[in-house]
């Protein structure tokens, strides 16, 4: 009896097959990726903004969580992602295989910064000369604000950025470096500006631990990309939703607690200077 | 020292027993307190190298990858939450590489990143040795007890390959007071022990001593002759003390009842002495005695006397008699031939008493169970119930009861006599059967000492006693072969 129902179950699921995976194409559920280069562990507020998602394409929205920058970039260069909301760096670095979808607009313009921190407690270090031979704490190895910068302003300053510390290490989050530098494990690090004002908000505890001797140039914000092969419409569609936002009452609220004013479509101008960048320390 | 040696016993019992209780209690608790410490740091270290195992297993791909942060993370988890006063939970937790320089610390501004372990303070300077000699990768875990810390040691290792060290320090402070919690509690359970057991032991060694030192009281009064045993129930039980007691009272009669026959030996052996000095004068007296009687009777018979001459020789005559008389009274002459005593010879007694008995208004009552004659000399056996009933008739109350028992059997006589009356002082009974010995003005005082040397002669015994008003002789007479 139990061979013949396995039998029936597996010639229905056969012939049911085809139909099956037409409606996988339209049930297929969008993935967006999410990266620490915001407060990405942040429950509440991202499954409010899943779920405003979700209304809004009238289908279903997963939040795909990635602590590295790389593991995202490979999951949308896998076609595993639909969107994703990276860092500017792996924009620039990976600017051919995906499409610009949207920035986000902080203090009512698209830029951020690189702030540089060192404990509370320690009073005395007031620029990045005197942090020579201490711990420092980088974000992530595809972080700007969080890795880059800070390697970029050592260069300037005529400085060897693989000799100038006695040892780094990578925290895999804005907000993490800040609690490396904060209870004292690394003796500086680099955050993003808009990670680092949002948490003064949310977690002001964490921002009272460090203290930020440096900031750096804007640069332009860490925007959202469309994986390269998503179709136009879902392009569009997920575009005037990001744009819309600050229209309706729900999109504001989101914002206001992702910490930001609204988004814009943005263009490529806007990632000038992190190219340069990039050029400059040679990492591309 | 010797002062506390020569304590009394009332004393002596209850202070050692509690010098025992003391030293008892005072040596469990000390073994529980130190069992506790020892329990506690077993604890601690069996807990830490728990916990140190399961995060060296976690910090070791953490530790191959170099990733700080997540080292970091590792070693800061045990710690969250409340410190309390939770001796188990570590003070701080070090990941050391190789060379034990700290990989991540949990507390990185006490102990940053790359500090050397050697250069942390002497405590660490010794761990870092201990560490340094065993760098294989299955080496032991390694504990240390440290002026203010204890550090237990966890190789970080998998696969044969180490890659460092996980260091857990806990605070001796927490520990301590923990154990001194304990220590407390010890010392309280101690203390009510001691509370319940000392008065116990006081109540139980005075109990005991009591006795002891009554027995002692009367060992010392026997010892200076006053014959007195410990009064009795001073101790009623049958251990050995018990039979101690027992003993020592029949040890006391038996040396009083010794005492009383001495005594009573003394006293015989001196009547007898003034029976023989007497018995002689007597005879000595009596000899020329009767010669001068016969001669005064033949100078009296003869013709030519006068009157006045008569006159004197019948006063010579008169006094002479009396002091033969008198002389008679103290001769006893047991081996006279007399026939056996008589069934009749009571009966006269009786009667002849009657006559003084009815002048005082006593009544005298006599009993026996004579009814064959008994094998004893009747004159003596008459004299002695003549001298014991007119002694008594004399010291009767009037209007008072003067008794007599005569009792026959198994070849013994015995009398015995019973007034009341004027009780006869002590002093006095001792000496009573001596010559001239009662201050009775109506006889000559020779009456009792005369039935002591005839009772004495035919082998038999006399006693006296006098209480409470009440005076009583008893006699006893070995009958002889009949007549």
């Amino acid at each position: 009896m139990k061979y013949l129902i396995a039998l029936v179950l597996a010639f229905s699921l056969a012939t049911s097959g085809p139909t099956h995976a037409s409606d996988e194409q339209t049930d297929r559920p969008l993935r967006i990726g999410l990266t620490p280069t915001f407060p990405h562990d942040q429950y509440q507020p991202l499954e409010k903004w899943r779920l405003y998602m979700e209304r809004k394409l009238k289908r279903r929205v997963e939040f795909v969580r990635r602590d590295r920058y790389i593991e995202t970039m490979d999951l949308l260069r896998l076609k595993k992602l639909d969107f994703a909301w990276i860092c500017d760096y792996p924009y620039v670095y990976f600017k051919k295989q995906v499409r610009l979808l949207a920035v986000p607009v902080h203090k009512g313009r698209p830029y951020y910064q690189s702030y540089l921190i060192v404990p509370a407690t320690d009073t005395a270090t007031a620029s990045f000369a005197q942090l020579k031979g201490k711990v420092f704490a980088y974000t992530d190895p595809y972080s700007n604000t969080g890795y880059l910068t800070p390697r970029y302003q050592l260069q300037q300053a005529g400085e060897d950025p693989a000799h100038f510390f006695r040892k780094t290490f990578f925290a895999w989050s804005h907000r993490r470096v800040l609690e490396a530098v904060g209870t004292g494990l690394a003796d500086g690090g680099a955050v993003s500006s808009h990670v680092y004002d949002t948490l003064s908000i949310g977690k002001p505890e964490l921002t009272a631990a460090v203290r930020v001797i440096a900031k750096s140039q804007e640069y332009g914000f860490a925007p959202f990309v469309a994986q390269s092969s998503v179709n136009d419409d879902e392009f569009r569609e997920m575009q005037k939703l990001m744009l819309d936002m600050q229209a309706d009452e729900e999109g504001r609220e989101l914002l206001r607690l992702l910490n930001l004013d609204g988004f814009i479509a943005g263009d490529a101008k806007l990632f000038e200077r992190t190219e340069r960048l990039i050029r400059a320390v040679g990492e591309k | 020292m010797n002062f506390l040696f020569n304590l009394s016993f009332r004393y002596k019992i209850p202070l050692w027993g509690s010098l025992l209780i003391v030293t008892a209690t005072l040596a469990v608790s000390a073994t529980l307190i130190a069992q506790s410490y020892d329990d506690l740091e077993k604890d601690l270290l069996g807990s830490s190298a728990g916990l140190g195992r399961t995060l060296a297993r976690t910090l070791f791909s953490a530790m191959l990858q170099d990733e700080v942060w997540q080292a970091f993370q590792i070693i800061r988890a045990p710690l969250h939450g409340e410190a309390g006063d939770n001796p188990i939970r570590p003070e701080m937790i070090l990941a050391l590489d190789r060379n034990l320089q700290v990989f991540a610390s949990s507390h990185p501004r006490a102990v940053p990143m790359l500090a050397e372990l050697r250069s942390l303070g002497t405590d660490q300077r010794r761990l870092a040795e201990r560490i340094a000699a065993h760098p294989e990768a299955d080496a032991p875990i390694l504990d240390l007890s440290g002026a203010q810390r204890i550090y237990v040691a966890i190789p970080i290792a998998d696969e044969g390959a180490r890659l460092g060290t996980l260091v857990i320090v806990h605070s001796k402070d927490v520990f301590l007071m923990r154990f001194g919690n304990v220590a407390w509690r010890s010392a309280g359970i101690g203390l009510l022990v001691l509370a319940v057991l000392l008065p116990i032991n006081w109540y139980w060694g005075q109990h005991t001593a009591v006795p002891l030192v009554e027995l002692a009281h009367s060992a010392h009064d026997v010892a200076h002759g006053k014959l007195r045993g410990p009064p009795r129930g001073t101790y009623a039980y049958q251990d050995e003390l018990g039979q101690l007691f027992e003993n020592f009272g029949l040890m006391v009669r038996s040396l009083r009842e010794k005492a009383e026959l001495e005594q009573e030996m003394i006293r015989s052996e001196r009547l007898a002495a003034v029976g023989r000095l007497s018995a002689g004068l007597a005879h000595e007296i009596n000899n020329p005695l009767g010669g001068m009687l016969v001669a005064l009777d033949n100078f009296k018979h003869r013709a030519g006397n006068d009157e006045r001459t008569l006159k004197t020789v019948a006063m010579i005559e008169r006094g002479l008699a009396q002091i033969r008389d008198t002389v008679s009274a103290m001769m006893i002459e047991a081996k006279v031939k007399s026939r056996d005593f008589m069934p009749h010879d009571v009966e006269d007694v009786q009667l002849l008493l009657s006559g003084e008995a009815h002048k005082r208004s006593i009544v005298l009552r006599v009993e026996h169970n004579i009814e064959q004659p008994v094998a004893l000399p009747a004159t003596l056996v008459r004299q002695v119930l003549m001298n014991l009933l007119l002694n008594g008739l004399q010291a009767a109350d009037p209007s008072g009861t003067v008794t007599c028992r005569l009792h026959f059997d198994k070849g013994r006589l015995t009398i015995d006599t019973e007034n009341a009356g004027r009780s006869i002082p002590p002093e006095v009974l001792g000496h009573l059967f001596e010559p001239f010995a009662t201050g009775n003005e109506a006889g000559h005082g020779l009456g009792l000492w005369v039935t002591y040397q005839i009772v004495s002669q035919l082998g038999g015994q006399i006693g006296a006693e006098s209480a409470d008003g009440i005076t009583r002789f008893h006699v006893e007479l070995p009958a002889g072969e009949s007549a």
